[in-house]
């Protein structure tokens, strides 16, 4: 029987909030925080740091067959996203990697799909939501992305299995974008409420039933939706009580979109107790509802980062930086030359060090390179290199630089000598730091972004970042 | 293997160099044909005397026709060539070497670079490479802001003792170009306003760090035997030397960021080649490459110019001022003429052309040009990876 092998959700570092949207436009906002992705991430980039988190807290025999990649704001059309991804991970060239992409309902669908089985499947989900300013997509909406790994006990011990599910569907118009459109538009809500509220009634009476269940019996209840009063309107019918119910993040995090369902689901097993049930209700184009029970395996289960630590160490965004983050405004660009779009050739040639962030190692002086070099700069070895995968080593920050004049997204530009744990250095660029707290000696890790998109070709690698509060990075450990 | 230089085989017997600046209404042509045209008149020859030509340019053209068309050259044999900042001086380098090898009696090296051209601030790499996106696109600036608090973390000396340290180069090189008709920047500058100049990267601020400018300077060589058939006070090449290194600073984590051990490497080279055992008593003065003030500063112990870890002292003590023990950049350095990338490192041999020969204006001539040598240096890079030129030039034989 398939299960969930291990989750973890991914909140970028930044925080909106929503009073100031309030205050700048007296208009729109609201209260509380949404999660906000860096200018240097996108869904793939995102995807690839909630699926470092799943992979590392995943069971060791755990090998994903199937990459299945879900946002409504890819960074590519035709070009399939879950490529760089898999590049990333470095999953072995035989794995499908493949989007299910546009609507919201396909980060949850795909989950559905998965756990039907039988290969074990990485399902990598992750939204960026943009809405005009003041809009209520603008304030509600955030960003992020989960990762859960599904495989059967063959793959390793089961954290939760499925025990019912039940789903509707139904087309009608409440919620759309057309290609190319930034923002979404939704038809007069109190239409769609009319619709969800039966189409979830229905689905979470079939999975009830499925799974042999009544209402009272389920432990916790996770309700989640694009149409938040549609959700209210369902959930006060679930017969669940109160106490039941799962935070929803729209107060901290917002609505991630596709990503949201699983970002909860990560959330709730970080959470979960051995022998619980868990109801995870989703409306989206109709209403789906998986039903989980926990094993003896999530007692022991160590998330690799917990979505609830991740939300206590972000650090606020400015709303004008937001906007400028989200193409809404244009501000004066440094007098430096934009960068050209990367060579596809060359990339071809340097995949592993580009989006796996391996490098070399010599196999006599254990000189270590980063790009990987042919010869070897300590003894001169020639071709006698292995390879040596970094993006998990943590690093110390030997010197530093704040660069005020060089192209950048959103400058200025961060950037510090890192030297790797066990040897290497290597020169980076530096993400989610407050360069004023800034010190040499500082410990950092790898995180994977967008540098800059040229010619409509995304130039993804690697940056780094300081460790988040409350996971140190001890020397010559991966946090 | 060793490198056994060319020590007073090949001399300098007529240069030109232009003033620097923003020559808005010149062009790459117009700058060499002016710088050239200097030299050759300074050696009393035309430009078909001359056998071959050397041109150095980082991005302002391609190939030995940069000069042979402007110039109007007819069958002769013209290298461009390229090594970073040290463009200017590898034109020298290989032309002095063509002459020394005795395949010509005569060669012209010309350095010419239009950088204000491309309407950006800074060097503008002309590289246009296809790449994977994984290369650093840092400007300079910041990589030589790593080596200020580098260099103070190592040698104790405190953030404001090493702002007013570097401040000192600056204003030093300030003091010396404003009293130099053919720098770009001609005004003495407070070290108030060093201090208090907006910031471009880490703690360096914009009196730190060398302008960009148009120029374009010009050497006549000829076989060391024959200088005097074109000047009774030739300058004779005792040394020239180069490093390009394997960038393993940024490689190799034990490297710390306060010296450049290229630049150490090309500077022992060259005092090997041309005899100098103590530089600090036998160098008259030294053109060196203060792109950053950072940069001047480590270059001084890198050179042999002072102690390691003592250099700040030195800068503070005024060794280095015009009046000093050891001037240094007493031309206004790259601060004061700013970097035409192909120019730079032949304008530093002109001022040696000046100093030794006792032709420098009064009120920036160097007290000790009897000492007969004078040093001039390029790095191109950055720290951790670059490439340096050290040459020496002298007003004997011996």
């Amino acid at each position: 029987m398939q299960g969930i092998l291990s989750a973890a959700g991914y909140v970028p570092y930044r925080r909106l909030d929503r009073g100031t949207i309030t205050e700048t436009f007296a208009a729109g906002g609201g209260r509380g925080t949404r999660a906000v992705a860096g200018y240097d991430e996108d869904t793939t980039s995102m995807g690839v740091e909630a699926a470092r988190l799943a992979l590392r807290a995943a069971p060791s025999g755990a090998h994903p067959r199937t990459l299945a990649f879900s946002t409504t704001t890819p960074a590519y059309l035709d070009k399939t996203n879950a490529t760089a991804i898999h590049a990333a991970l470095r999953l072995d060239t035989d794995v499908l990697a493949a989007d299910f992409g546009g609507a919201i309902r396909s980060g949850l669908a795909a989950l559905t799909a998965a756990l039907h089985g039988p290969d074990p499947t990485l399902l990598v989900t992750a939204d960026v939501r943009d809405g005009l300013p003041t809009s209520a997509d603008e304030a509600a909406g955030g960003d992020g992305a989960a990762a859960i790994l599904v495989g059967s006990d063959t793959d390793g011990p089961a954290l939760a299995t499925l025990a019912g599910e039940g789903h509707t569907t139904e087309e009608f118009i409440d919620r759309w974008r057309t290609p190319g459109d930034n923002r979404s538009k939704v038809w007069e809500e109190r239409f769609g409420e009319t619709k969800y509220v039966p189409l979830g009634e229905q689905a979470w009476n079939a999975a009830l039933k499925s799974a042999e269940l009544s209402a009272d019996q389920v432990d916790q209840v996770i309700v989640t939706g694009a149409h938040a009063r549609a959700i209210r309107s369902l959930t006060a019918r679930l017969g669940v009580d109160k106490s039941k119910l799962a935070d929803d993040l729209s107060g901290s995090v917002g609505f991630t979109g596709a990503a949201h369902p699983a970002l909860l689901l990560a959330a709730a097993l970080e959470q979960a107790s051995p022998g619980q049930t868990i109801a995870l209700v989703a409306l989206a184009d109709g209403a789906d509802v998986l039903v989980f029970r926990t094993t003896d395996a999530v007692g022991t289960w160590k998330p690799a980062r917990a979505v609830a630590d991740q939300i206590a160490a972000g650090a606020p965004l400015s709303y004008g930086k937001f906007l400028t983050w989200r193409g809404v405004v244009t501000v004066e660009p440094p007098r430096r030359p934009e960068p050209d779009r990367i060579s596809a050739a060359v990339t071809g040639r340097t995949e592993h060090f580009k989006y796996g962030f391996v490098g070399s190692k010599d196999r006599t002086s254990d000189a270590l390179h980063l790009p990987p070099a042919r010869v070897s700069r300590v003894g001169d070895a020639v071709d006698d290199m292995e390879p040596a995968p970094m993006a998990d080593v943590p690093g110390t920050i030997a010197a530093f630089t704040i660069d005020r004049i060089a192209y950048s997204p959103s400058p200025p530009i961060v950037f510090a000598i890192v030297d790797f744990d066990g040897g290497g250095r290597l020169p980076i660029e530096l993400t989610d730091v407050n360069a004023d707290a800034l010190q040499v000696g500082d410990r950092v890790e790898m995180t994977f972004r967008r540098l800059f998109t040229a010619d409509g070709i995304h130039n993804y690698f690697w940056k780094a970042r300081p460790f988040p509060a409350g996971a140190q990075g001890k020397e010559g450990s991966s946090a | 293997m060793s490198s056994h230089g060319i020590k007073d085989q090949v001399a300098i017997v007529g240069m030109g160099c232009t003033k620097f600046g923003e020559h808005w209404s010149k062009n790459a042509d117009d700058l060499l044909i002016e710088s050239t045209t200097q030299a050759l008149n300074s050696a009393g020859v035309t430009k078909q005397d001359i056998d071959a030509y050397w041109v150095g340019t980082a991005m302002s053209g391609m190939s030995g026709m940069t000069v042979s068309r402007p110039l109007q050259l007819h069958n002769k044999p013209v290298t461009r060539v390229e090594n970073f900042c040290a463009t200017g001086s590898e034109a020298l380098r290989n032309a002095a070497y063509a002459v020394a090898s005795g395949a010509y009696d005569s060669a012209l090296a010309v350095g010419v670079e239009k950088v204000k051209d491309s309407g950006y601030q800074g060097l503008v790499g002309a590289g246009k490479t296809p790449t994977d996106g994984t290369n650093r696109t840092l400007t300079a600036a910041a990589m030589f802001a790593m080596c200020a608090p580098a260099y103070g973390n190592r040698y104790g000396v405190g953030d404001d003792q090493m702002r007013e340290v570097l401040a000192r180069i600056s204003w030093k090189n300030h003091y010396n170009g404003a009293r130099n008709e053919r720098a770009q920047f001609r005004k003495e500058v407070s070290m108030d306003t060093i201090c208090g100049a907006p910031l471009m990267a880490g703690g360096l601020r914009v009196f730190d760090c060398s302008g960009v400018a148009d120029g374009s300077a010009a050497a006549v060589l000829v076989r060391a035997e024959d200088a005097h058939q074109y000047t009774d006070r030739p300058l004779y090449v005792k040394a020239l030397a180069f490093v390009a290194g394997n960038a393993s600073g940024n490689a190799d984590p034990d490297y710390d960021y306060t010296y450049f051990p290229e630049i150490e490497a090309a500077g022992r080279d060259a005092y090997a080649q041309a005899g100098v055992t103590d530089p600090r008593s036998q160098i008259a003065m030294a053109e060196v490459h203060d792109c950053f003030t950072p940069a001047e500063l480590l270059i001084y112990e890198d050179l042999g110019f002072a102690e390691r870890g003592s250099a700040w002292k030195e800068v503070l003590a005024g060794t280095f001022d015009l009046a000093g023990d050891l001037p240094v950049n007493p031309d206004g350095g790259l601060k004061s003429f700013g970097h035409p990338v192909g120019a730079s490192g032949l304008r530093m041999f002109f001022e040696t052309w000046l100093q030794l020969r006792g032709d420098a204006p009064e009120e920036r001539r160097i007290a000790h040009a009897d000492r007969g040598l004078a040093l001039t240096h390029n790095l191109g890079g950055y720290p951790g990876e670059m490439v340096s030129f050290v040459g020496i030039v002298g007003n004997e034989l011996g």
